[in-house]
């Protein structure tokens, strides 16, 4: 809160996937935030650096740039050291989340996931 | 507040739609010999993104499919699995099974449940030890999380005095009924415990104070999260199906980090924080603007939105033309200025006609990407090999065309692929590669854009469709060229085709094809050398809207006649008229007679000239067949819109469409292939 000026919070969604950033956007946007979509790594990296959001929603396999390779890349950035990263995969094996932990993610969301429990997990972590 | 999927299904069955058509063109062009890893992926990541959007909104049918896909696609990219011509095959059975579904959900249509089956149980097969999707895709089970219980328990250092091994065994015996227990020997020799328990202490010292004196008991406690309760939370997150590498409150401060880097740029806290948010809302609401826009470099329009467009452009087209007209006899020197920005609109409604048109165009690629598969299972049902090559796939052609000319060019590819090229042994003999050559191409020329579908078969077969051409009671002679002989294949019901394929051989086919390509303005030729092979070669204008014409007098009327079937003009000689009892006139034309049709009499007009002879005679081809019209008078060459005269008044007969000239006068446009008919 600022001033009593309650601002959106903005969330970027990488995925390449129409229909699936189509849902996430729809669902997030209707729970108040507001949603940036990228289509691949590069796209979601140009779109990170272009206005500092204040969560990052991954995809793991994506064309150009994968979510690992994304995610190691924004966490080389300065603005991003504090961002919340939360990747989505089909995979919830130990190894995926090993390797999601060590590029820099914060946590992770399996899919298929539903509108309710994406909002969940999103205030849990930004509010 | 639950969410309605539905309305992300189209978005998702367009999605899939592509998907399937790119998996496919992946899977026909891989190497499987040397796949490279790029295009495994590639193909591993089509199969992967279905599988996710079809979990997502519920489609469990094709999610099923698409994980034993998945699993097997995954093993080969990661190089576990070679990948074999087997294995191509099956995906493109698969490929062929979800499509199916696809349509099953989209449209209604029926999907073959056994043919499903059978897909899924090659799959498996070939992946063999692949296990089958577990559990349901989606579950959207809330499970009870008791915050209040054991989540944590304790881990007690119970240090013992000096005691019996058979005590120290009985102690171990005891507390390690309370939970986790290991011993380990400590400093001088003493026993030390180690206990995790969710008990209290004094439930440990009760037992212990059997066997010893209490206070002889040195106890430490710990809290811990670690293992056990890890353990507990793992299983409530593989439930919830998210979690988190560290526990939220460490992770970050609730304030919108965002802000606090803006805040941080600005100037020091207090003062500057006022302002901040003002300016932070509105660069982020720019920031978003250009987000939105750079989001998507597409967009969709419905047809009927662009159609409309060129409507209204094809009226400005008309208005500029009449105000060129009216302004064309003044004085360019007086009326400098305004010929001068009238020449300025001419150029600008041009530029604005040909950049509205080319919204429709599509590329040719459109079309040829549905043959390479048919081409390499129609092959593989005959036994033939064939290749197929493609050029200029880049070439646009207005999508209502495009549309139309799938129809023929399929009827094309699978003649040239039945009936041209050869069997392997038979191309052998002849000194040929047993590989056949099949080329599509397209390229503009001029208003037109040029397809041709080529083989390197055997080529027609000359004496062959002259015996059929006699059989069919064809007027044939042997005299004829080469070039008149193979335009015979397109009269209707022809073949030469020994025996009736279910692929072709029918004898429906050449004259529709040849029907279908004259319907969109176009004209087919067909060349060949015995031996060598076949080149069949469509020309189609680049758009309906827009006609080439030749207005045409007739008493005090204009009509316009389409270029395309104008094979020339003369006045003919008063002996080169000569009428046929019951059949009417003729016109003698180098050494034909020709039909002569005077337009005055169609069209019931008062003439100005009723002798040919004194008019002019305009010599047109339509579908083989040539006629002689006779006008008044020739008036010019244009390009005109095309305006619909059915949907603005009723069916003409005889009219194909209408158009406004310079003048803002009506002209009618004929309908050549009519008049020809109607006259005999």
């Amino acid at each position: 809160m600022h001033n009593g000026v309650m601002m959106a919070k903005t969330i970027l969604a990488v995925d390449d996937s129409g229909s699936l950033r189509q849902m996430v956007a729809f669902s997030l946007k209707a729970a108040g935030y507001q949603v940036i979509e990228a289509v691949d790594g590069q796209d979601g990296l140009d779109k990170a650096r272009n206005q500092v959001v204040d969560l990052v929603l991954t995809d793991q396999n994506m064309p150009r740039m994968d979510g690992l390779t994304l995610i190691r890349s924004l966490r080389a950035l300065p603005s991003y050291q504090k961002v919340p990263i939360l990747m989505l995969t089909t995979e919830s094996g130990d190894e995926m989340k090993a390797k999601g932990r060590a590029a820099g993610a914060n946590g992770w969301l399996v899919k298929p996931f539903d509108p309710q429990k994406l909002t969940e997990v999103v205030k849990k972590v930004i509010g | 507040m639950t969410i309605d999927m539905s309305q992300f299904f189209q978005v998702f069955f367009d999605e899939a739609e592509e998907l399937l058509a790119e998996k496919e063109k992946l899977l026909l062009a891989v190497d499987i010999s040397s796949p490279s890893d790029e295009e495994l992926n590639a193909i591993f990541r089509t199969a992967h993104s279905i599988k996710g959007g079809a979990s997502t909104f519920g489609l469990t049918d094709m999610s099923e499919v698409t994980h034993i896909l998945e699993s097997l696609l995954d093993k080969i990219r990661k190089g576990e699995m070679a990948l074999t011509a087997e294995h191509v095959d099956a995906f493109l059975g698969a490929k062929d099974i979800l499509k199916m579904q696809l349509d099953g959900h989209k449209l209604g249509t029926a999907v073959d449940q056994d043919a499903v089956a059978d897909v899924r149980m090659l799959l498996q097969s070939l992946s063999q030890d692949v296990v089958p999707l577990a559990k349901p895709p989606i579950s959207y089970v809330e499970p009870v999380i008791d915050h209040e219980s054991q989540n944590y328990s304790y881990s007690f250092t119970v240090g013992l005095p000096k005691l019996s091994p058979e005590d120290v065994a009985a102690l171990v015996a005891e507390l390690g009924l309370l939970g986790e227990i290991s011993k380990a020997d400590g400093a001088d020799g003493q026993v030390v415990l180690t206990l995790r328990t969710n008990e209290s202490a004094d439930d440990i010292v009760a037992i212990c104070s059997f066997i010893m004196d209490p206070d002889d008991l040195q106890i430490s406690r710990e809290l811990i999260t670690a293992p056990a309760s890890a353990k507990a939370q793992a299983q409530t997150e593989e439930e919830l199906g998210y979690g988190f590498f560290e526990p939220l409150e460490s992770m970050f401060p609730a304030e919108n980090p965002s802000l606090q880097h803006a805040a941080a740029g600005a100037s020091p806290a207090a003062s500057g924080t006022p302002a901040a948010p003002d300016k932070k809302t509105l660069a982020r609401k720019e920031a978003d603007k250009s987000a939105t826009s750079q989001e998507s470099s597409t967009i969709r329009v419905g047809i009927e939105k662009v159609d409309q467009l060129i409507n209204l452009i094809g009226e400005l087209v008309i208005t500029q033309a009449m105000l060129e007209q009216r302004t064309n006899h003044l004085d360019p020197i007086q009326h400098e200025r305004l010929l001068s920005s009238v020449g300025q609109l001419t150029r600008n409604t041009r530029d604005l006609q040909e950049a509205v048109m080319s919204i429709r165009m599509m590329p040719m690629d459109y079309v040829f990407s549905r043959f390479p598969r048919m081409v390499r299972d129609l092959a593989t049902k005959l036994g033939k090999k064939v290749e197929l090559v493609t050029y200029g796939a880049s070439t646009e052609l207005d999508k209502g065309l495009i549309e139309r000319i799938v129809d023929p060019l399929t009827h094309l590819v699978r003649n040239s692929i039945d009936h041209g090229i050869e069997m392997p042994e038979a191309r052998a003999a002849a000194r040929k590669s047993a590989t056949g050559k099949l080329s599509l191409s397209a390229v503009h020329q001029g208003g037109n854009i040029v397809i041709e579908v080529s083989d390197d078969g055997g080529g027609l077969n000359r004496e062959k469709i002259l015996a059929k051409a006699r059989q069919s009671g064809l007027a044939v002679s042997d005299s004829m060229s080469d070039s008149e002989v193979w335009l015979l294949i397109f009269a209707p019901g022809f073949s030469t085709a020994d025996t009736v394929t279910d692929v072709s051989g029918r004898g429906v086919g050449m004259d529709v094809v040849k029907r279908n390509i004259a319907a969109m303005g176009g004209v087919v030729d067909v060349r060949s050398a015995k031996g060598f092979g076949t080149t069949i070669i469509i020309s189609l204008p680049l758009t309906l809207a827009i006609l080439d014409g030749m207005s045409v007098k007739v008493g005090e009327e204009i009509y316009i006649l389409p270029l395309g079937f104008v094979m020339e003009s003369l006045q003919p000689a008063v002996e080169d008229v000569k009428e046929i009892s019951g059949k009417g006139r003729v016109v003698k034309v180098r050494d034909e007679y020709l039909p002569l049709i005077p337009l005055y009499e169609a069209f019931d007009i008062q003439p100005k000239f009723a002798k040919p002879s004194e008019g002019i005679v305009v010599i047109v081809e339509v579908d083989g067949k040539k006629a002689a019209l006779f006008v008044d008078d020739l008036v010019g060459q244009q390009q005109v819109v095309v305006k619909n005269i059915e949907s603005n008044y009723r069916k003409v007969p005889g009219i194909s469409g209408a158009t406004i000239l310079g003048d803002g006068g009506v002209s009618l446009i004929l309908d050549v292939a009519a008049l020809l008919r109607s006259s005999r």
